[in-house]
């Protein structure tokens, strides 16, 4: 074995938006809500992208959650497993949800000293009675149900909130350069979860039926003309050019990237210059929801390619 | 019968670590102080609304009657875990909830097991009502809501309790500026994160403390916009609705300190119908939007004893304008001017007086009368060149002085010294040496900074708390 095939590496990254009502609508036996069905076309998604990305058999499956908001740096899970049961407290008629979850502490230790050497606040959240937020649980469920690949859980720091877009997401950046070299030195494969919605106005009142698809639609046409340009420019490879305007793609159109979780993937993938693929799009109580993936193999086989020519 | 109303922080700290600061420590022992004087109420019931139970689908109403868990907070887990287990009065919510929903409002009871309690509702019912010995009803923040949404939902409490007939203590949990420290402190060193933040939550204080509790509402926005208030400082709008729309009430500050930079105080506020209103003193902000969901209003309107005052529209049309373009002052009996000191160069009075207090502006050492700056060296040609920081500072405190002495007070009562030096490096050792002359022996606590500029070319300004 070539030392570079020991090097840990980063077998995918995956927008893998997070709305409760995903886990509802599929009926899973971990969550206690029942549904007649509902948001297909994400679920589908979801499905093709699971199936692509466990087929590279990751060790482990990063996610960095904006349900999990912290005001001093950057927080990761630090126990070997967490369980509970996690109730969403904006949905609880639909997401009450026993969770079990192993976690790589090693590789999140690694992570937190890497950006600490970069001059990043990073903390481990040690606590075994810590309720695992909803962001994560629902990413990661909608990625790997079978919940049999252990997780490293990331907060969300709440910078932008306090200071600006564009500081925030310089922080995300550092933080997804931190990950990459943790994951090269720990030699694992890990997958990137960015547990993010792209548009993010919400309706405010819900149908007695909260699956009743025909109420299902974007909030605003702007919201969905924004996440069009959002998406294009990943499906096109253009990954410099989208963080450029996310800063303004977060006031425009209140988008959930402000956590930061899509700009630290981008960052932790050296910003990809090949086309991403999209497994689904569709809006939940309004917001725009894609589940994107980056496989890095499209990279060499671009690349390949070029030299054939 | 809403017997009184407090505004509460919400932040764990002074439940879980006292000990690391005396702030924290403070809060708690204020806390646990209203906690006893709730328990001496006779109330049957305490209402709480906290910034920190988000919802988005309208508003939540807590009615599990008891429920139970470990409160791991997630930003602070490392000062500790919170066990819980409250007692709730799920009819009250009910009702409350079945009121939103008959006026048009989108409104949902919870009763989960697990459901998540906030650390805001979690912190204020442990410090408040620590042997579960009244009934707590619990209702959410709605993240989109604006001031008439909120506002709604404060008159469906109001009919509420009214209709469930019981004494009610009614507790809005909102911290005031919110703007955190981001990096780790040393916790004996919390302070809140800027002056203006800190000047903002005194001026809400000061209004609180009089009672005033509408014209802090319609200045919410302001608040928010300046100190970045938590939640955009809804949670006013929603308590001054509950509590009828007015000022008649006895305000009390019972305490204001800072946490990881944030400001958090505990105010009491008590219905006092005989109270002589002052109208010259409302705020309104201005043409009230329109509440979509509810075209034609909710009907709850009736509680707002707002609407049988005065025309205060029309008296603040009336006013002139003063020298800077604003509308000028309306008379307060708290507010010092005097001839003895320099005329302000903006719309405020030399000081005003709040809880036995006098908070002075910022005073500089221009001359009263002729505005004059003293200390001024000039070359050959008239042109400035410098200044004299013993002349400007003894010139200050002569002014400051002046404006102590007009209201009652002295120099010798002054609690507190905030100074300001355009040229901390030159100017700061002979500065200190008048300032000894005077404050040597009184010893006021004191903070000097260093700026960039002054609003007039001077080279130091001071601003003062003193004692009546």
């Amino acid at each position: 074995m070539s030392l570079e095939t020991k090097s840990g590496q980063i077998v995918g990254g995956v927008l893998a938006p997070h709305p409760p009502h995903i886990v509802y609508g599929e009926n899973h036996w971990r969550n206690e809500p029942k549904s007649e069905c509902g948001w297909e076309v994400l679920r589908w998604g979801y499905e093709r992208a699971r199936k692509h990305f466990l087929e590279k058999k990751p060790d482990v499956i990063l996610v960095h959650s904006p349900h999990w908001q912290t005001v001093i740096g950057h927080h990761f899970l630090g126990l070997p497993e967490f369980h509970g049961l996690s109730v969403d407290p904006i949905f609880p008629n639909l997401f009450r949800f026993q969770y079990d979850l192993k976690v790589d502490v090693e590789l999140a230790e690694l992570i937190a000293a890497e950006g600490k050497e970069m001059g990043l606040i990073t903390k481990m959240m040690r606590n075994p009675h810590f309720r695992v937020d909803y962001g994560t649980i629902v990413s990661c469920h909608m990625m790997n149900p079978d919940w049999d690949i252990p997780i490293v859980g990331i907060s969300s720091n709440n910078s932008p909130y306090y200071f600006s877009n564009e500081m925030g997401q310089a922080q995300m950046v550092q933080l997804g350069q931190a990950t990459k070299r943790a994951i090269e030195k720990s030699g694992r494969r890990a997958v990137l979860l960015a547990s993010n919605t792209l548009s993010h106005r919400h309706f405010t009142t819900e149908p007695e039926i909260p699956e009743d698809m025909s109420r299902e639609h974007v909030y605003e046409h702007s919201g969905y003309l924004w996440d069009m340009q959002v998406i294009d420019l990943m499906r096109t490879g253009k990954t410099k050019e989208l963080i450029a305007i996310l800063p303004e793609f977060m006031d425009h159109a209140v988008s959930e990237v402000k956590a930061g979780s899509l700009a630290w993937m981008l960052s932790a993938l050296d910003f990809p210059t090949y086309p991403a693929e999209v497994y689904g799009y569709w809006t939940v109580i309004g917001t725009g929801n894609a589940v994107v993936g980056w496989d890095p193999v499209l990279k060499e086989q671009a690349v390949s390619q070029a030299v054939a020519r | 019968m809403i017997l009184k109303a407090y505004v509460v922080p919400g932040q764990p700290h002074p439940l879980l670590a006292p000990e690391k600061n005396a702030g924290w420590a403070s809060l708690r022992s204020s806390y646990e102080a209203v906690g006893r004087e709730i328990a001496n109420s006779g109330a049957e019931l305490i209402l709480v609304y906290s910034t920190q139970w988000f919802s988005v689908i309208g508003h939540l109403f807590q009615v599990d009657p008891n429920p139970t868990w470990t409160l791991v907070d997630q930003n602070w887990y490392e000062f500790g875990e919170i066990p819980y287990s409250f007692r709730i009065d799920p009819e009250f919510g009910k009702l409350y909830c079945r009121l939103c929903k008959e006026h048009g409002m989108q409104a949902a009871t919870v009763a989960y097991h697990g459901f998540p309690i906030d650390t805001g509702t979690v912190v204020a019912l442990k410090l408040l009502n620590p042997d579960n010995a009244i009934p707590a009803s619990v209702v959410s923040c709605n993240i989109y809501a604006e001031r008439e949404e909120t506002r709604a939902l404060g008159f469906a409490a109001r009919a509420a309790i009214e209709a469930y007939g019981k004494k009610t203590i009614v507790v809005c949990v909102t911290n005031l500026s919110n703007r955190y420290e981001v990096a780790e402190i040393d916790p004996a060193q919390d302070r809140i994160s800027s002056q203006k933040d800190d000047e903002w939550n005194r001026k809400l204080l000061e209004m609180l403390g009089e009672g005033r509790l509408e014209d802090v509402a319609q200045v919410a926005r302001d608040f928010a916009r300046e100190a970045n208030a938590d939640m955009g400082f809804k949670a006013i709008w929603w308590l001054g609705a509950v509590m009828g729309e007015h000022n008649k009430y006895d305000g009390k500050v019972w305490d204001y300190q800072p946490v990881w930079g944030t400001g958090n105080a505990i105010v009491e506020l008590t219905p006092n119908e005989r109270k002589q209103m002052d109208w010259e003193k409302e705020f309104d902000e201005g043409p009230i939007q329109t509440f979509a969901a509810e075209e034609g209003g909710t009907g709850l309107e009736s509680h707002n004893v707002l609407a049988e005052g005065p025309d205060v529209h029309a008296q603040s049309e009336m006013s002139s304008q003063d020298d800077y373009g604003a509308p000028a002052p309306v008379h307060r009996d708290d507010a010092i001017r005097t001839d003895r000191a320099p005329k302000p160069v903006g719309p405020y009075p030399h000081a005003r007086r709040a809880g036995g207090l006098l908070y002075l502006s910022g005073i500089g050492p221009r001359t009263p009368g002729t505005g004059e700056i003293p200390g001024m060296i000039r070359d050959g040609a008239g042109s400035v060149i410098g200044h004299d920081i013993e002349v400007q500072t003894r010139a200050c405190i002569e002014n400051v002085k002046a404006i102590l002495e007009d209201a009652g007070s002295s120099l010798e009562k002054v609690l507190d010294v905030t100074v300001y030096l355009t040229d901390m490096q030159r100017d700061f050792d002979r500065f200190n040496k008048v300032y000894g002359e005077y404050f040597g022996t009184i010893q006021p606590t004191r903070t000097t900074v260093g700026v960039d500029s002054l609003p007039t070319p001077i080279a130091v300004e001071v601003k003062v708390i003193a004692a009546e």
